[in-house]
């Protein structure tokens, strides 16, 4: 028998402290799925901001730089231009991508740098509890909208790949899912691009997953997947928003 | 002919591979739990797996190796 | 050592981090440090190197934690109101036991403050700049000499013991021009330390730059060993210059471009027969506590000329356990004492010892 499938080399063999039913653990899977079929595990750096994925660095068996919150493209914009032989990515929540590092995110962007950005949207702040994040949708239910969040008074949901598709630069940014089986297949490959598109030397990819956060919303993880369906993918539509190879 | 094999330690039992199962053959397990206290993945009717990888493809611990 | 060469601080600054080894530089226009993003943007693309004008203070000193991780030779400048921006990534370089330079060439505060020469900064460096525990060395310059100088050894230290290091200049010592002799190139080997961040090439378990500790015992033994280095450091590293201090009654304490006025009121001082002497911290993170507590023993008063409303005073008087008495000597906000004002200020702490 061959094996179908089963944990990536490029993810160490320990217990990670997402919640049960937390979709980091599948973008995990399939950033470090990427990194065995390119064979980059030796020469790539990853990096993770504050957020509930600060700890990645304890999961994946690259070279691990652990960043301020919101500055990862910085720090990863540094480690490119030290080795720009190396792959460099960073794994960053839209706490930390779309508010408070984004001036870090556009900046990186509009420069084109060689690196990958693996963006995880599930629109709340989860390390921290549950609080109001710039994708929270419209009347959505947090610690700190507590009567659903109000667009006359918070504003509305940032739309992080169609804002970053206005410039020039970037390579690549598609929006993905990880909520049924077919969709895991399709951010697999976008992502397996991402990493190939720096490993060609083409420049800035950028893939926003949309992903749960089952605790956070109060939800089992089931009906959280489903709730992506329902009431994320309307506000954040799924699609290739920047290929340059595709001359989109 | 497909076989599961189980990093039971490392679940959650959050359910998410079961319900992906397109032959319905998983389940929590309600007579066990692991050292972490949650009710490990089970696979009912082995024989009837067809080694799709759906339960793996969603599973967010890589619990799950799948051999075909 | 190459032939003298009529330069700007700031310029100075820039050549010798080059000459040192250092091919990557993040910055931010600020004055009155320009100069420097200046000279790297048209130097380094020539031999290779990065000159990044980043987003922001906070995007720069954040490249510069990601080359510092990489174990390579990296610097950013900035000027006070951009070096507090700053703060957040210097804790975080510190955290992860990371070096790297970071000029600082004062202007007046606080708030936007102005653009004039100041030392304002002194407490804001000492003592850690950033949240948590930790120190920076701190090396400030009183020629354009030794802002060149002091750019090597800042970087040769930041190594030694992994952290981050600040050049404490004041606006005057990036803005004036003097003659500099610039140290010879540095051949760096290019190997990169064991702890960094480089890709593991399969060949090792992976690297991590990282300031995070969640487990308390964890974070608290950290930051002990970091004091321990630190200990030795202050046991090891302070530097100082003494100037007619041999029978001195009047210890002057002052650095930077407050240093070289203090010294022309010395020489008017012994003219006039005043016993006054002085002696220049030039680490001011290691701050150089034994000669000023051995210089307690024999003057009978101490005089700090500060641009500041007496910072560096404090640790004067924690260095000599206020033995004897600290007289202060200032101007603030872009302002500079003349000689005759600190002659004025010796002949008064002469009175009062009289």
């Amino acid at each position: 028998m061959a094996v179908v499938m089963d944990k990536p080399h490029a993810l160490l063999d320990v217990a990670r402290h997402y919640c049960p039913g937390c979709t980091h653990g599948i973008v995990h899977r399939l950033v470090a799925e990427a990194i065995d079929a390119l064979g980059i595990e030796g020469r790539t750096i990853g990096v993770a901001p504050v957020g509930c994925s600060v700890l990645a660095y304890d999961y994946f068996a690259c070279d691990m730089i652990e960043a301020a919150h919101g500055r990862a493209p910085a720090v990863a914009t540094g480690v490119k231009r030290s080795l720009p032989e190396n792959i460099v990515f960073s794994y960053q929540g839209d706490g930390d991508l779309a508010s408070i590092g984004l001036c870090e995110t556009v900046s990186t962007a509009c420069r084109g740098e060689n690196i990958t950005v693996i963006f995880i949207n599930n629109a709340i702040y989860g390390m921290t509890g549950g609080q109001m994040a710039p994708t929270s949708l419209v009347g959505q239910v947090t610690q700190t909208s507590p009567y659903g969040r109000n667009p006359e008074t918070q504003g509305y949901p940032i739309r992080i790949s169609e804002l970053l598709a206005t410039l020039d630069a970037p390579q690549y940014i598609e929006r993905v899912a990880v909520n049924n089986v077919k969709n895991v297949r399709a951010a697999k490959k976008a992502i397996e691009k991402a990493f190939r598109n720096q490993v060609e030397g083409k420049g800035f990819s950028f893939i926003e997953v949309l992903s749960s956060c089952p605790t956070n919303w109060g939800m089992t993880p089931q009906k959280a997947l489903e709730w992506i369906d329902e009431a994320m993918i309307p506000q954040y539509p799924l699609g290739v928003f920047r290929d340059k190879e595709a001359g989109k | 002919m497909a076989k599961l094999t189980f990093r039971e330690e490392y679940c959650k039992g959050c359910g998410l591979c079961v319900n992906a199962c397109p032959k319905d053959l998983l389940r929590l397990s309600n007579t066990r739990l692991n050292r972490k206290g949650h009710p490990p993945v089970e696979i009912a009717e082995p024989e009837k797996c067809i080694g799709c990888a759906s339960c793996a493809i969603m599973c967010p611990d890589c619990v799950i190796r799948v051999e075909k | 050592m190459q032939e003298k060469v009529l330069m700007k601080g700031n310029e100075a600054i820039a050549e010798a981090a080059i000459l040192a080894g250092c091919r990557h530089y993040f910055g931010y226009p600020i004055t009155p440090q320009t100069e420097v993003a200046a000279y790297m943007s048209k130097k380094m693309p020539k031999i290779g190197g990065t000159f990044l004008q980043a987003e922001s203070e906070i995007a720069a000193i954040n490249m510069v934690y990601g080359v510092a991780s990489t174990g390579k030779r990296v610097m950013t400048s900035s000027s006070s109101p951009g070096i507090a921006l700053k703060a957040e990534g210097i804790s975080y370089l510190a955290g992860a036991d990371l070096p790297a330079l970071i000029l600082n060439v004062q202007r007046g505060g606080p708030g936007l403050g102005g653009i004039q020469p100041s030392q304002a900064d002194y407490y804001f460096a000492t003592r850690g700049p950033g949240h948590g525990d930790f120190h920076v060395l701190v090396l400030a310059p009183a020629s354009v000499q030794e802002m060149a100088d002091l750019t090597a050894k800042a970087f040769a230290l930041a190594e030694k013991y992994r952290m981050p290091a600040m050049l404490l200049a004041d606006g005057t010592m990036g803005q004036m021009m003097e003659p500099v002799a610039l140290p010879d190139p540095v051949d760096l080997n290019g190997e990169a330390p064991e702890w960094a961040t480089t890709g593991t090439k399969m060949q090792r378990k992976h690297n991590i730059a990282n300031s995070l500790y969640l487990s308390p015992a964890e974070l608290e033994r950290t930051n002990i060993e970091r004091f321990e280095r630190y200990a030795k450091i202050e046991e090891e590293e302070p530097m100082w210059e003494e100037f007619m201090m041999e029978d001195a009654d009047i210890c002057i304490v002052s650095c930077g471009i407050t240093a070289r006025v203090s010294r022309n009121a010395i020489v008017e001082a012994r003219k006039q027969g005043i016993k006054v002497g002085m002696i220049r911290p030039i680490t001011l993170w290691p701050f150089p506590k034994k000669p000023l507590a051995a210089a307690a023993e024999k003057v009978k008063s101490f005089l700090c000329v500060e641009l500041n409303m007496g910072q560096m005073k404090e640790d004067v008087e924690l260095a000599i356990r206020c033995k004897k008495p600290v007289d202060l000597c200032f101007r603030v906000g872009g302002m500079i004492p003349s000689p005759d004002e600190v002659l004025a200020a010796i002949k008064n702490a002469a009175e009062k010892e009289a």
